[in-house]
């Protein structure tokens, strides 16, 4: 076990690591609007028959997938030691959010079609997309404050507490995207069991480094 | 206008299905881009549609017009091929398009039994002889809230339930699809209880504009759109038009449905479109006719109300949805 996973540990971070990250990460995006306008301007079929909708489902999908990629950077890191990936934790999470956004204007523009009434009647009345809102309200302040800037007036332990909030916008994400299906509950089911996976693996490293410093402790203190 | 109407719509106003863009053409197109290995992780659909009907020439969006309104086109084939809700083949919209390519529909039998004084087992053939085969252009408008215009081929409900010469008990009907988890993938998942089922009031049964149909766009049903008999009832929700049908049968209780079963919250037994009844999830006030991009608004009775509005009439539609 132990020589693998020195030798892991010398994994330098590649020069094109951030660049080709970041290209990666606006390849579904981009295949979003195009397969979109094309639809709708051209009556292509890249996104089938009704376009906007599954534009909005696509949109909303990789959302949940950049949220489970940024909750995975720290275990990812913590299992191979190459702790250079730290950084792209905050490219991962705006990704997330830029997809959050577009997800948000599909729906609101092109599905709703800034039909306010309709926007409001959603947002008091359904369930589902309150929960969809909320997420997207922590997920503002969240990229809000995703600057240097922020973590050093907010003081790292404040900001980190604050940041947090991730959590809870995976949980309400798969809700979101539970309750929004019809029937078929097994795309859902996926999300959650990834980011439960997530979640337990942070708990579980919590309550094991608690055991051992409440062992510790007194063994110190003798 | 009664169904047994003329339309005002002359057939001039109905475009040709060969205007419509060419499905290979497309496929080409996108193949060429290189996107098909992304489109097919993130599951998207328009790239997974299957080929059906090419030995029968181009379809025609022949027939008469019921209940259309001025705007109204037949949506392309290739729409009503491949944006498909049919769960015993898969939940996604392209799957049963997919999943449905061997689905064997000869020999098939229809058992027409219960209340009535002739049950009988038929051969589909058998069963389809003795009524007026017709082609019909409805309006179809899905529990999604989206909609299509579509031309049917069949024969009427009302001579089938007829010919079984229904008793005086007799006074709802409840249809049956195939169990066959073998051929229907999807009736291995636990989505919904199968075999679906659905039911109707006899009298909407009855009804003229009640279609069983076994063909669209002057073809043969493809297996994705319910073959080898579906039915086919435009005033109401999508899926109260039970596909792939084995068994019709006259009873003397409402039927519980599939879907009824499934989400009684979500989903009544009459399930007549309705505008100013919400899904207790989104708004049924309006709709997206597939291929356009502004949003129409829905109709009572999803424009059927002369036809059907007096088989509710007093009817508290809040509390029957």
């Amino acid at each position: 076990m132990r020589g693998p996973r020195l030798n892991i540990r010398t994994v330098r971070e590649p020069k094109w690591f951030s660049v080709a990250l970041i290209l990666l990460c606006c390849v579904p995006a981009l295949l979003a609007i195009a397969a979109m306008s094309s639809d709708i301007i051209a009556h292509t079929r890249y996104f089938g028959s009704n376009p906007v909708k599954e534009g909005e489902h696509f949109l909303g999908e990789w959302t949940l997938r950049f949220i489970i990629a940024s909750l995975t950077v720290t275990p990812l890191r913590q299992i191979t030691g190459w702790n250079w990936l730290a950084k792209h934790r905050r490219t991962l999470g705006l990704f997330a959010f830029g997809y959050l956004m577009m997800h948000w204007i599909t729906y609101a523009l092109l599905d709703v079609q800034l039909d306010w009434g309709e926007l409001v009647k959603d947002l008091m009345k359904r369930p589902y997309i309150i929960i969809g809102m909320v997420a997207l309200v922590f997920m503002t302040a969240l990229a809000l404050t995703s600057t240097r800037n922020s973590i050093r007036r907010l003081g790292g332990k404040r900001w980190n507490r604050l940041h947090k909030l991730i959590y809870l916008v995976a949980i309400l994400g798969v809700i979101h995207f539970w309750m929004g299906v019809k029937k078929d509950i097994s795309d859902p089911l996926m999300y959650g069991i990834c980011v439960a996976a997530l979640l337990a693996w942070r708990l579980v490293r919590w309550w094991s480094r608690r055991e051992v410093s409440a062992v510790t402790i007194p063994v110190g203190a003798q | 206008m009664s169904a047994r109407e003329k339309s005002n719509i002359p057939s001039s106003e109905i475009t040709p299905e060969s205007l419509y863009c060419d499905r290979r053409a497309f496929i080409a197109t996108a193949g060429a881009m290189g996107v098909g290995a992304i489109a097919a992780l993130s599951g998207m659909p328009g790239l997974a549609g299957a080929q059906q009907g090419a030995q029968q020439g181009a379809p025609q969006a022949t027939g008469k017009p019921f209940g259309l309104q001025p705007n109204d086109k037949p949506t392309p084939w290739e729409d009503v091929t491949t944006y498909n809700n049919f769960y015993e083949f898969g939940t996604g919209k392209g799957d049963p398009a997919e999943q449905a390519k061997n689905f064997k529909t000869k020999p098939w039998t229809v058992r027409v039994d219960g209340l009535v004084n002739k049950p009988a087992d038929y051969q589909l053939e058998d069963f389809l002889k003795p009524s007026g085969i017709e082609d019909r252009i409805y309006r179809h408008r899905c529990v999604e809230a989206w909609s299509m215009v579509i031309p049917w081929r069949g024969i009427m409900l009302a001579d089938v339930i007829k010919r079984a010469e229904p008793t005086s008990k007799a006074t709802f009907v409840e249809f049956t699809t195939l169990m066959d988890p073998k051929q229907m993938p999807g009736e291995r998942e636990n989505v919904l209880r199968w075999p679906y089922t659905e039911g109707l009031r006899l009298d909407e049964a009855q009804h003229p504009l009640a279609l069983l149909a076994v063909g669209v766009y002057g073809r043969t049903l493809p297996n994705q759109n319910g073959a080898p008999l579906r039915l086919v009832l435009p005033w109401k929700y999508g899926f109260k038009s039970i596909k792939s049908i084995v068994r019709i049968r006259l009873t003397d209780a409402a039927p519980k449905t599939a879907w009824q079963q499934a989400a009684p919250s979500e989903y009544g037994f009459y399930s007549n479109v309705n505008p100013t009844v919400d899904h207790p999830r989104w708004s049924q006030a309006t709709e997206r006719r597939i291929g356009e991009f502004f949003k129409r608004k829905t109709l009572m009775f999803n424009g059927y109300a002369e036809q059907v509005g007096a088989m509710y009439a007093g009817m508290d539609l809040r509390k029957n949805y």
